[in-house]
């Protein structure tokens, strides 16, 4: 079950939270009220560079003081604010949701390569394992993520995401099944740029944990998918391969389709496959990954999961049905379903 | 004082009215257990060791053997066999020797974890529709790839190691020629080619019939470096290094003189009727440095064509050990644990000395792991490895492949009555003896463990299948597919497995 929507405005043109909320509690059916969450790109054009990072907290004063120090550590708060909630009778408020604007000190992190990306990274891991009562669930600069466990239009109206304007939305409708359903473990996922949604089950979860927590990595969600943002950020940020690359490791060919490749590609499949097969995922799944210039969307390789596109003019929508597309564009120029493994990428034209 | 004699511990019956005096029980038996006195097969109980070579060829099932119920006093602790034993030593002055592997009741770690399956909402996928990769490559991998992008085109810029590329992670461990006979070597060989996998020659050198199936071949330095020169290494598709095994850890090996014939001569590169003696160290190893020393001269030596493993016992520390092989240039760590067979150990060894496979492995991945170098090296399990499900579960507690010994002598014929350090194998086996050897039909004999191999294969793409998973890889150190039965706490921990319901 799960149902997921993402929306990409190609020309960079902002979109508010009003129709990919119609579009997900279109597939109210593939919930069951216990998780849902939205990810919008382009949220905080008066902070786009700062690193936007939510934090749900327990008790604010007991936990917030420590989050502070910790961020203190590595750089400068440059702004932060509770997030605005909303009563809604149907959502009870069990965490307190906050965000940073948060400026680290790439002189901190030496060594690295992309030391503000790394020291984020760190801050987001050292908090979520050593700071009870502290979860950080989203990082990335201009991006905001909005979850709480509920029907999607109860989230929706809790944050009141209308209030919202940017230029990738993702949207997803939890139906739990095998962990619990509770704020932390609804979509998205992110990490710094990040942003995953996700509909089915990872079966390799034990192998794909293992192989990102050697990394440096440490999942502590409770669900699958968060092992999704990570690998996506080890193979495209830090190993530099390509998200079309990435979806190769993640979701590969055959071998029996391998083998029957002309020399160059059959050499790159191959090298894939024996350096990132621990990456590969198994199980069921539809995938949407965000980042800040573009969306990736993916099944896994038996195709287990639906998957549908939609194209209408520079926007390009991906969903697990076409009537969610079809609520926030009538009018399609392109439908599409893509096939297993293959990835359906828009990327920013501006 | 005399000791005298012990109680006889297997009782052979001939049913009289079914025995038709062929005589193939006398011709069958190596141990002379049978005679023949005109109309009339007379039994040497206390001489049979429960090959079941008689019962087997007896045309009229006339045969039967029983254990016999022990007959001194019973005590719980003073056990017939600790009795046997001061017996014997007290006799002899000598060390014991056994055969095959471990033969005491330590609880099988293996036997108290279950896979897990899939319901529902995770498919469980079904072998027989859909596409199951067992594929396996073993060898060096980068921890990166660097890519050059031009112009749209995208090429790899890293060169990948030589890698052996199996087409299922079961291979056939290293039993040398002197330990196995040639038709036995030559089963395993015609076995592995035609199941797409490899075989280990042991570090007897390889003999010029075994040539045709040589890029099937991993060919093994041990301490003794019998038949090792660089045609040798040359023709193997790997090379292994042999610092321990875990029928015997911290011991070297040992084959009679008696066993090297012409032919073991001519393959061991040593003179006939000599004693090879592999030291218990080897000689040029006393640190991780010098090992790599070796790692990379024999890759030198083979101008860096072939994947070079590093075979240990499973004992306490050989995760540090794995970790340090790891970084050694090594393909591949091979971790053999106390339930591995062998030719001739002394029986303290076989049976005291080493730890059991399941944990030796899920320490290795750990460790590896905490270093970040997981990726970069193979890892093969050996050592008790019975059956399909104990492939699945090794597996998935962070083995690449596995090698079999014991199973594969099973599916040739083996009985696992536990002389193979006698040289008389009846079943043409574990000896070297021409009329005992003759027994072994390679055609016959390959075809049973190319079967047994397949029949494995199809079974953990069934297990892999009902866990929703249809690449090897994805099993690969997924722990989450494993839950632990009645397992006690602290090995749970070490597995990093859940209880049965968590």
């Amino acid at each position: 079950m799960c149902g997921i929507i993402a929306v990409i405005d190609r020309a960079g043109r902002r979109m508010d939270g009003t129709g990919i909320r119609a579009a997900l509690s279109m597939m109210d059916e593939r919930g069951s009220g216990e998780g849902a969450g939205y990810a919008v790109y382009g949220a905080f054009p008066e902070f786009s560079d700062s690193y936007a990072i939510h934090v749900f907290f327990d008790a604010v004063h007991e936990t917030k003081a420590a989050v502070d120090r910790e961020l203190e550590k590595w750089g400068t708060i440059v702004h932060d604010e509770e997030i605005p909630t909303y009563e809604n009778r149907r959502i009870r408020k069990v965490h307190t949701p906050w965000r940073y604007f948060f400026k680290p000190d790439p002189a901190l992190m030496p060594r690295s390569t992309t030391p503000e990306d790394d020291i984020v990274m760190h801050l987001a891991m050292k908090i979520n394992t050593t700071i009870p009562g502290a979860l950080v669930y989203s990082s990335g600069k201009n991006i905001a993520i909005f979850k709480a466990s509920g029907w999607p239009e109860d989230v929706a109206d809790f944050y009141r995401i209308q209030d919202y304007e940017g230029y990738i939305w993702l949207g997803h409708n939890r139906y739990p099944t095998n962990t619990p359903g509770w704020w932390g473990g609804a979509h998205p996922f992110n990490l710094l740029g990040w942003s995953v949604v996700h509909n089915g089950e990872i079966t390799s979860y034990g192998t794909n944990r293992r192989y990102i927590e050697s990394f440096g990595y440490r999942c502590t969600m409770f669900t699958d998918t968060e092992v999704v943002a990570y690998l996506f950020d080890l193979l495209v940020r830090r190993h530099g391969l390509t998200p079309e690359l990435a979806v190769k490791a993640l979701a590969p060919p055959f071998w029996d389709e391998i083998d029957c490749m002309e020399e160059r590609e059959r050499t790159l499949c191959k090298a894939i496959r024996l350096t990132y097969g621990s990456a590969m995922m198994n199980g069921p799944f539809a995938i949407v990954v965000a980042k800040p210039d573009g969306i990736v969307g993916f099944t896994d390789r038996i195709k287990l999961r639906p998957l549908v596109c939609g194209t209408a003019g520079m926007r390009l929508y991906i969903s697990s049905e076409e009537a969610a597309i079809r609520v926030m564009e009538p009018e399609l120029e392109s439908v599409t379903m893509p096939a297993a493994g293959e990835p359906v990428i828009g990327r920013l034209c501006v | 004082m005399t000791i005298g004699s012990v109680p006889v511990r297997f009782g052979i019956t001939i049913d009289r009215a079914r025995c038709m005096l062929c005589g193939r029980c006398v011709e069958n038996c190596p141990y002379d257990v049978f005679r023949r006195d005109e109309d009339t097969i007379h039994v040497n109980s206390r001489k049979c060791v429960a090959c079941h070579r008689c019962v087997a060829m007896c045309p009229r099932d006339a045969i039967s053997i029983r254990q016999r119920p022990v007959d001194y006093r019973d005590h719980p602790v003073w056990t017939e066999e600790v009795r046997e034993a001061i017996y014997n030593q007290a006799r002899t002055g000598k060390i014991i020797l056994a055969g095959m592997g471990n033969a005491k009741p330590y609880p099988v770690i293996f036997d108290r974890l279950v896979l897990d399956a899939c319901q529902v909402t995770n498919p469980s996928i079904d072998p027989l529709r859909e596409p199951m990769e067992l594929r396996t490559y073993i060898g060096k991998k980068p921890k990166k790839l660097e890519f050059r992008y031009d112009n749209g085109d995208i090429s790899l810029e890293t060169t990948l190691s030589p890698n052996l590329e199996l087409a299922t992670p079961i291979m056939v461990g290293h039993m040398s020629y002197g330990a196995i006979s040639l038709n036995a070597q030559k089963s395993i060989a015609m076995a592995v080619k035609e199941t797409g996998t490899f075989m280990g020659t042991g570090e007897g050198g390889l003999h010029p019939s075994l040539y045709p199936y040589q890029d099937r071949m991993i060919v093994q330095v041990a301490s003794g470096r019998f038949g090792v020169n660089i045609d040798y290494l040359e023709r193997g598709a790997a090379i292994e290094i042999k610092i321990g095994q875990g029928a015997k850890p911290g011991i070297g090996g040992h084959l009679p003189g008696e066993k090297v014939c012409e032919d073991v001569s001519c393959t061991r590169m040593i003179p006939v009727g000599s004693d090879a003696i592999s030291p218990a160290p080897h000689h040029d190893i006393y640190s991780i440095e010098d090992l790599k020393q070796l790692v990379r001269s024999l890759k030198e030596a083979t101008s860096w064509q072939k994947p070079v493993f590093v075979k240990i016992a499973a004992v306490h520390n050989s995760a540090a050990i794995a970790a340090g092989i790891a970084r050694s240039s090594a393909d591949a760590v091979v971790i053999d644990g106390f339930r591995g067979g062998t030719g001739a150990a002394p029986r303290v060894f076989r049976d005291h000395v080493g730890i059991p496979v399941e944990a030796a492995v899920a320490s290795v991945d750990a460790k590896l792991r905490s270093q970040g170098i997981r990726n970069e090296v193979s890892i093969i399990a050996s050592g008790g490895i019975r059956e399909s499900a104990d492939v699945a579960k090794i597996i998935a507690l962070g083995a690449d492949a596995v090698y079999i010994g014991t199973a594969a002598l099973v599916a040739m014929g083996c009985r696992v009555c536990g002389t193979c350090y006698r040289g008389l194998c009846p079943w043409g086996i574990a000896t070297q003896r021409p009329d005992l050897v003759a027994r072994l039909d390679p055609e016959v004999a390959s075809k049973q463990v190319a079967n047994l191999i397949h029949a494995w294969t199809l079974e953990l793409s069934e297990l892999m299948g009902a866990a929703g998973i249809n690449s090897i890889e994805s099993l690969r150190g997924n722990r989450d597919r494993l839950r632990g039965y009645l397992l006690d706490e602290s090995t749970m921990r070490v597995l990093d497995v859940k209880p049965v319901g968590a």
